[in-house]
């Protein structure tokens, strides 16, 4: 049985359905991301967890033990806010203390702890300050500190780095993480940044409208995305939408041209609807000097061609993002920075060729 | 959770009766002066009166006089100080608020010794200048709320910008001042103006202390003599200063509903 | 420099003005606090100020103003927590707050006869209370024209005025930080003790400040109501105005002279507290 078990959960404001049947475990150690577009329901069903709002219908354990109802100051859940929450009264250190201050633990005790947990974040010689004396960055240390003193059984973050500036995000998004290992504790993290969820986790769940759309590493995730959702969301991978031609084969109509899809449609037949991607780096651009960054380029007569318009050169550097436009279908395709080469015009005409295995079949259409 | 929304419950009840109870009461005691049967007759007393009527033209004149030299003193200060002088901002700001420190029976009191008529300056000396002592005292007492609400209002627009764009265009300063700067705190005088009304109208110390004809001591006078016509006009000034504090609502809002995207 | 001297030109009427009609006239009686009729430097007046009659004067001033600021802000505060941190239906905030601006500038004179008419003699709840429940107020030694009548009278814009003022302290309670205690294990009321009443008490006091300044310098309420036979300390100002009762006038200035120092001790601390509570808001 996991740590941390989400079980049929679902949450309605007034007939507003915002999470559906939400079903996830979690073990113990583990970090899992929630990651999703705005209003998808993330912060939602964190605060079901924490026991802010009750979950309408369903059940969370932890640990075995039924929660739904518990009060939130009963839970023994650790929670870090966007905005910090700081208490503006108190210093750094009563702050940190405040936990087991209510919790009457005695003063031999809470003295140590407060030092341990200012040790750990780095941040000793700011004790005695008052939270409006500190930086974004370290007012969140700080909360993280606060919600760590109590030993919690689960740390809730609802997108605890949204609020600071991009360099101080990645330096502090290590930290947590470092942290989270040392410590083992089991840790929800929201987020809406997909480069924070793929870099941080052990695993992210991809959330849209209230459902889960996948879990999974980060790698299968980015990889092998189960819907078109999680294709455009995680990612920049492009979505073709076609007609199934042979399903046992992967054949596929893609706006009148053919190709193939490498491990075919296991789940329809000729004639139906249906959607495909493909990673940026794994197509070409043929007659263009530059490589394709990867894979699967054995042989050449396998391959699938598709023929576009250019529609957008964009230059990032050591690589150039070009995307390509076959009659509804827009196509992305990176290709590495090479100065011998002029890359192609817009409106100039291309064909794209790619490997049938780099081409993924989504669920749904 | 339902326990605590019943105390909010009870708290709101025992407020609203302690507003609403005297309301009634003063409402009810105002119909009784026909004895045996309910009617307006003290408000038909009030009206015929014509100490009521002068008096009360009399205070309206003084608002508005003091809302307009309230208007031509605050206005162009609280604009130079954002646009030229910030570092004098505290220092206004604190003149500003010392009405509300020094009381009002004070003020006047200084008046009459600074001003009398054996002074250097002997204001109360002749009728028309103490009627403008009379208009400059309320002019103090309404300088915190009317500067309070033209400098947010001025905060609110970008006052530099919007004048340099009017330096560029060739205006000169009269025209900045009342094309370009008034229109955009329209709003914030005219709920300066109401609340300034509503304190002035019925003012009684200061009007009393220069013995000019207000309206406040005339209602002082009634109040010591008369039952019934008392309670008619303290329902009357309920209603004024409702329907100041209302007017103050819908153009508050009125800007709301223009600055909405 | 020459810029900035003309800068000063803009600010110069109202300057004057302020030194006019609102410095010189303070300082004049200030000063004249200090000086015998002769002109000449004195602290007499200030001792004269404690002779009974004149302290007692003060002290019932400060008793009402006290008396008043206390009670409204305790029921103000009751009242505005209720509409914002309450879970009443939304429409009672706006129209509450409505009825407050109302009521905090429904002063003076109206006022006392609003009181007048509703719990004097013959007033509607005095009649209504005799009628229904056989209980005659004024057997039990209540009287309108006193110090608990008016106390009572004062509330009518002290409780009004507090709910106006309290209420964006109130909003300054962040939910999270409601939440961040739930969370550590804190009660509602561990989290009332340690973070918002800690949080909420400068502005709580501060406002308490400024209820009894708005009550101290009071005066047509209590005349209308009274007469003069609550000897409040604006009463006796008024009286030695018009007619140097005190027979020094002197002693008139040494009068108002106290008066401004309790307005403006009230209203330091006043400051003082709401530069501490907006430091943490900020
Ligand atoms: N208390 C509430 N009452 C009514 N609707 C709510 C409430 N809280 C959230 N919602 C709605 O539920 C939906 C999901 O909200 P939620 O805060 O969980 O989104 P989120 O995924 O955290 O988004 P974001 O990335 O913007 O934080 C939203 O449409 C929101 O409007
Ligand atoms: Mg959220």
């Amino acid at each position: 049985m996991a740590f941390l078990e989400i079980n049929q959960v679902r949450k309605a404001f007034n007939q507003n359905v915002v999470v559906q049947n939400v079903d996830l475990a979690i073990e113990r150690g583990e970090f899992v991301s929630f990651l999703g577009p705005s209003g998808c329901g993330k912060t939602t069903t964190l605060r079901m967890v924490a026991g802010f709002e009750l979950p309408t219908a369903g059940t969370i354990r932890i640990d075995g033990k039924d929660i739904t109802h518990l009060r939130p100051n009963q839970r023994n859940v650790g929670m870090v806010f966007q905005s910090y929450a700081l208490f503006p009264n108190m210093t750094v250190a009563e702050n940190v203390a405040f936990g087991l201050k209510v919790a009457k633990r005695p003063a031999a005790e809470i003295g140590p702890r407060v030092d341990e947990m200012l040790n750990i974040i780095k941040l000793p010689h700011l004790a005695g300050r008052y939270p409006y004396q500190l930086s974004g960055g370290q007012q969140q240390r700080v909360a993280l500190a606060r919600a760590l003193a109590i030993k919690p059984q689960v740390l809730l973050l609802d997108e605890p780095l949204s609020a600071l500036d991009a360099k101080i995000r990645v330096s502090l998004r290590e930290e947590i993480r470092s942290l989270q290992r040392k410590l083992g504790i089991t840790t929800i993290y929201v987020t809406h940044d997909q480069e924070e969820a793929l870099s941080m986790s052990d695993r992210i769940v991809v959330m849209n409208e209230g459902r889960v759309d996948q879990v999974g590493a980060p790698f299968e995730i980015y990889n092998q995305p189960k819907t078109r959702f999680v294709a455009s969301f995680v990612g920049t991978l492009s979505v073709l939408s076609g007609t199934v031609v042979d399903a046992a084969s992967g054949v596929l109509d893609v706006g009148g041209q053919k190709i193939v899809a490498g491990r075919g449609f296991p789940n329809a037949k000729a004639g139906d609807a249906c959607a495909v991607s493909l990673r940026p780096e794994a197509a070409r651009l043929e007659g263009f000097g530059g490589q394709g960054a990867t894979t699967n380029m054995a042989d050449h007569a396998e391959r699938n061609r598709l023929q576009g318009t250019i529609e957008e050169v964009a230059f990032l550097g050591s690589v150039i993002r070009i995307k390509v436009r076959l009659g509804d279908n827009i196509l992305s395709l990176d290709t590495f920075n090479n100065p011998g080469v002029t890359p192609p015009e817009r409106g100039a005409k291309a064909t794209v060729t790619f490997s049938p295995a780099d081409l993924l079949v989504l669920e749904g259409v | 959770m339902k326990q605590s929304r019943l105390g909010s419950w009870i708290a709101l009840i025992i407020g609203t009766l302690y507003f609403v109870v005297p309301l009634a009461g003063t409402f009810e005691f105002s119909l009784r002066m026909r004895s045996g049967e309910y009617s307006f007759d003290a408000y038909r007393s009030v009206f015929s009166d014509s100490a009521f009527q002068d008096s009360f033209v009399f205070s309206t004149l003084m608002a508005l006089a003091t809302i307009v030299i309230g208007v031509l003193l605050v206005v162009p200060t609280a604009y130079w100080v954002q646009l030229r002088l910030r570092k004098l901002r505290p220092l206004i700001e604190f003149v500003t608020l010392l009405p509300l420190v020094i009381p009002a029976i004070v003020i006047v009191f200084g008046y009459l010794r600074l001003y009398n008529s054996s002074s250097f300056l002997p204001m109360t000396s002749e009728i028309w200048s103490t009627n403008l002592l009379l208009a400059f005292s309320y002019v103090t007492l309404a300088l915190p709320y009317m500067y309070r609400a033209v400098d947010t209002g001025l905060r609110a627009i970008d006052v530099r910008t919007l004048t340099e764009a009017a330096e560029n265009l060739g205006a000169g300063w009269a025209t900045i001042l009342f094309r370009v700067i008034l229109p955009n705190v329209r709003t914030a005088i005219l709920s300066g103006a109401f609340l300034t009304f509503a304190i002035v109208i019925g003012e009684f110390t200061m009007a009393s202390l220069l013995n000019r004809p207000a309206f406040g001591p005339y209602l002082q006078l009634v109040g010591a003599n008369r039952a019934y016509e008392p309670s008619a006009l303290a329902v009357m000034a309920f209603v004024l200063t409702w329907a100041c504090m209302g007017l103050i609502n819908v153009f508050g809002r009125a800007k709301q509903i223009k600055h909405a995207p | 420099m020459v810029q900035t001297a003309w800068a000063w030109v803009g600010v110069a009427p109202f300057l004057v003005f302020a030194l006019m009609f609102l410095i010189l006239p303070t300082l004049y009686l200030v000063v004249g606090g200090f000086q015998d009729p002769d002109g000449n430097f004195t602290l007499q007046n200030i001792f004269d100020l404690f002779t009974p009659s004149i302290m007692s004067a003060y002290w019932i001033s400060i008793k009402v103003s006290g008396a008043s600021a206390l009670v409204g802000a305790v029921i103000g505060f009751g009242l505005a927590y209720a509409v914002v941190l309450g879970g009443l239906p939304a429409w009672i905030r706006p129209t509450l707050m409505t009825f407050s601006g109302v009521a905090s500038n429904f002063a003076g004179l109206p006022l006392a006869f609003a009181f007048l008419a509703t719990l004097g003699r013959t007033g509607l709840v005095t009649v209504l209370l005799v009628k229904f429940f056989d209980f005659n107020i004024y057997a039990t030694g209540f009287n309108l024209l006193s110090f608990c009548g008016l106390t009572l009278t004062y509330l009518y814009f002290q409780i009004p005025l507090m709910v106006l003022i309290l209420t964006p302290a109130l909003d300054g309670l962040k939910r999270e930080w409601r939440e961040a205690s739930e969370i550590l294990g804190a009660s509602k009321l561990q989290y009332w003790l340690h973070v918002a009443f800690p949080i909420l008490w400068p502005s709580v006091l501060g406002c308490t400040l400024l209820l009894f300044a708005n009550a101290f310098g009071a005066i047509a309420t209590a005349y209308a109501l009274t007469g003069s036979s609550l000897n409040i300390i604006t009463i006796l100002l008024y009286a030695q105005i018009r007619g140097d009762v005190l027979h020094n006038p002197n002693l008139g200035y040494a009068l108002a002279l106290g008066m401004i120092f309790i307005t403006g001790l009230t209203n330091g601390a006043y400051i003082w507290l709401r530069g501490r509570s907006e430091r943490w808001l900020r």
